[in-house]
């Protein structure tokens, strides 16, 4: 159990931090502070454990899934669901959660962690289970290379100590599993038929996978239309509805089944199981749809270039307006190299309505060696917002965003609209 | 129109990390823009060296990355040191860069050969240099893109910088150099990538190239106008 007087400072702290309308780490960075123990001993009590999923795409969407399908099965969860997925991120989310004594009313945690604070993580709280779900380029310039990331998700499974769930389709995913002997291994993965959506970043712009024995998986995603998804489950197939859009939320799905199967063993009730993931709605900012002036505007988070692929081909332009906001923030990364990765002749018959943020000149440049129409480039975003509202009326929109570009944005929409306070 | 240039990318497989595909990109558009007809050729480990080669850009790669090529490398040093000799235009970033080299010797004092092609050596380093960085070059003017480096490299005498730090770290922290210049050969450390916020440098690869291959290079004006606008907010965003 935490010491008293650290729930009850950090409680303080955090209602005064939620007053001023402030952000969700600074109560979480004030408790590490105070008591670097909190976070350890805060989730010691829960009975069924703590479980990690890290990688670089998908982490939130799939947390948020996890922790839906979990509670269908009957569990008391407690998840991070802000996003804010460093270890100060979580202290914030459990101030919210413990009671003045410091007690977790909760079975199990479900903890979406950024790759290295993971490793960081896993070293005082040792996980029950983990699910590691990729490893793209992303945030080089914070963690150096993909090769230096994949070691981070390896240390994160060997920390694991019963069960472990890996993407079979990510060569460097799926080869942990030579080194997780004495553990529990699952995989999720894809029909052979649907792997080419899918390129991971070494087949980016050349050959074929090679051949290789592929091991089984647990949970493959078999087909999937605009609103529904088959999924093949040990071996027999379901088709369910689902509200989740884009091929890597849908193929996320796969994993998350994976995990909670492992989790709840025997006890699974499939039929509630894919009852709870057909309700599943995406996580804010992923893919997330929100209506101004009687049209759906969608915000679709890009961080990477796998990620901002994966976007561009899951919404197809036709019939929307599109407008992209890049910032360059540390949350964002500094280097703008990654636009360049990402093959953008999808809008090349619609054109780009406003291109925004910090970064705007970086990114209509990138679509003039596309040769992208753009209309307006604005690099202040709530200018931008507003002529895009404006000029588009009676279309539906769809803005991509980088992270810190997102929660501007949403704070604008907010004004106009319903947004999901999420804090 | 069937002026074809002939731009070869250096092992796309393993050395195409941080962008180096805007490169490519940038030479073979502008090409276009300027009349001519771009053909990429990619080259990587085990292919046969193509005979016809206007341009050559090559990359960076992981750790990884290097250790596949850089036997495979080793074999074609006399495709790369004959036309180096005969003025072909090359761009070569990072890993490739390290590469052309005379050596790059890593932290645990292994050595690993380069292609001597550019008297410089690289030793790998505890720190990592990442950021933005602008360089100043007395050809190209202000240099803008991002760093992202273990290796430190020092020149030899044979070659020179391509351009003087302002700000970051350059080739090895320590002596305010950035990049290397050589015959028509452009090596750096820089991303970003380096082309198309510096489309002079792009332009005289193509130069270079065009009045080898058909005596006169006669440019149209390009509107470089989102180019100008993102290096001006570059340069003042910080490392």
């Amino acid at each position: 159990m935490p010491k008293p007087y650290t729930t009850l400072l950090g409680k303080t702290v955090r209602s005064i931090a939620r007053l001023r309308g402030g952000g969700s780490a600074l109560p979480g960075l004030f408790v590490e502070k105070i008591d670097p123990t909190f976070v350890a001993e805060a989730l010691a009590q829960l009975p069924r454990g703590v479980v990690i999923i890290s990688g670089t795409n998908g982490k939130t969407t799939t947390t948020k899934m996890v922790t839906e399908l979990l509670e269908a099965q009957g569990l008391k969860v407690f998840t991070n669901r802000t996003g804010s997925n460093f270890v100060r991120g979580v202290a914030a989310a459990l101030l919210g959660e413990v009671d003045m004594k410091g007690k977790l009313d909760a079975d199990i945690a479900v903890l979406e962690l950024d790759e290295a604070h993971a490793v960081h993580f896993v070293r005082t709280i040792a996980p029950r289970y983990s699910l590691l779900l990729n490893v793209m380029r992303d945030q080089l310039d914070r963690f150096g290379e993909i090769d230096a990331t994949a070691k981070m998700l390896s240390a994160i499974a060997q920390r694991t100590t019963e069960g472990v769930v890996l993407n079979r389709e990510d060569p460097h995913v799926a080869s942990l599993a030579d080194k997780l002997k004495d553990k529990n291994v699952a995989f999720f993965g894809l029909n052979p038929t649907l792997s080419h959506l899918f390129p991971s970043d070494d087949e980016l712009r050349s050959g074929s996978k090679s051949a290789k024995i592929t091991p089984i998986a647990d949970v493959t995603l078999e087909e999937f239309s605009d609103d529904e998804a088959t999924f093949k489950i040990d071996i027999t197939k379901y088709t369910t509805p689902l509200k989740l859009q884009g091929v890597y939320n849908i193929f996320n799905a796969a994993a998350a089944l994976a995990l909670v199967r492992l989790i709840v063993g025997e006890a699974c009730d499939t039929d509630k199981l894919m009852a709870s993931l057909a309700s599943v709605t995406p996580a804010f900012g992923r893919g997330e749809r929100l209506v101004v002036g009687g049209q759906p505007l969608e915000l679709v988070l890009v961080k990477n270039p796998a990620g901002f692929r994966l976007g561009l081909s899951s919404f197809p332009a036709s019939d929307y307006a599109t407008m992209i906001a890049i910032n360059d923030n540390y949350a964002d990364g500094r280097d703008m190299s990654w636009l360049w990765d990402v093959d953008f002749d999808s809008l090349h018959k619609v054109g780009v309505s406003q291109v925004a943020g910090i970064r705007a000149y970086d990114m209509a440049l990138r679509l003039q060696y596309d040769e992208v129409e753009i209309s307006q480039v604005e690099p202040d975003l709530k200018k931008a917002l507003r002529h895009f509202i404006a000029q588009h009326p009676d279309t539906p929109k769809r803005v991509y965003c980088t992270y810190t570009a997102m929660l501007t944005l949403r704070r604008e929409l907010a004004k106009i609209t319903d947004v999901e306070v999420v804090s | 129109m069937s002026h074809n240039i002939h731009i070869l990318q250096l092992y796309p497989n393993d050395m195409n990390i941080y962008g180096d595909w805007g490169n490519v990109l940038t030479v073979m558009r502008r090409l276009q823009w300027h009349g001519y007809n771009p053909i990429l050729t990619e080259y990587n480990q085990g292919d046969t060296f193509p005979t016809e080669v206007d341009i050559i850009i090559g990359g960076g790669g992981q750790d990884s990355g290097q250790t596949v090529i850089q036997d495979d490398l080793l074999k074609i040093s006399t495709h790369l040191h004959k036309l180096a000799d005969d003025g072909t235009p090359m761009l070569i970033i990072c890993g490739l860069y390290q590469l052309f080299g005379n050596f790059f010797k890593t932290l645990d004092g292994t050595v690993i050969k380069g292609i001597g092609l550019l008297d410089l050596e690289t030793h790998g380093g505890n720190e990592r240099l990442i950021g933005n960085i602008i360089i100043k070059s007395h050809e190209f003017g202000e240099i803008i893109g991002y760093e992202n480096h273990s290796g430190q490299t020092f020149l030899g005498k044979n070659v020179v910088p391509l351009g003087l730090v302002q700000k970051g770290a350059g080739n090895n922290g320590h002596d305010a150099t950035e990049g290397v210049r050589y015959k028509n050969i452009v090596g750096s450390y820089m991303h970003g990538s380096l082309l198309p916020k510096n489309p002079a440098i792009a332009d005289f690869l193509i130069e270079q190239a065009v009045t080898r291959k058909y005596g006169e290079f006669v440019p149209t004006v390009i509107d470089d106008r989102f180019a100008e606008l993102a290096r001006d907010i570059a340069a003042k965003r910080p490392r």
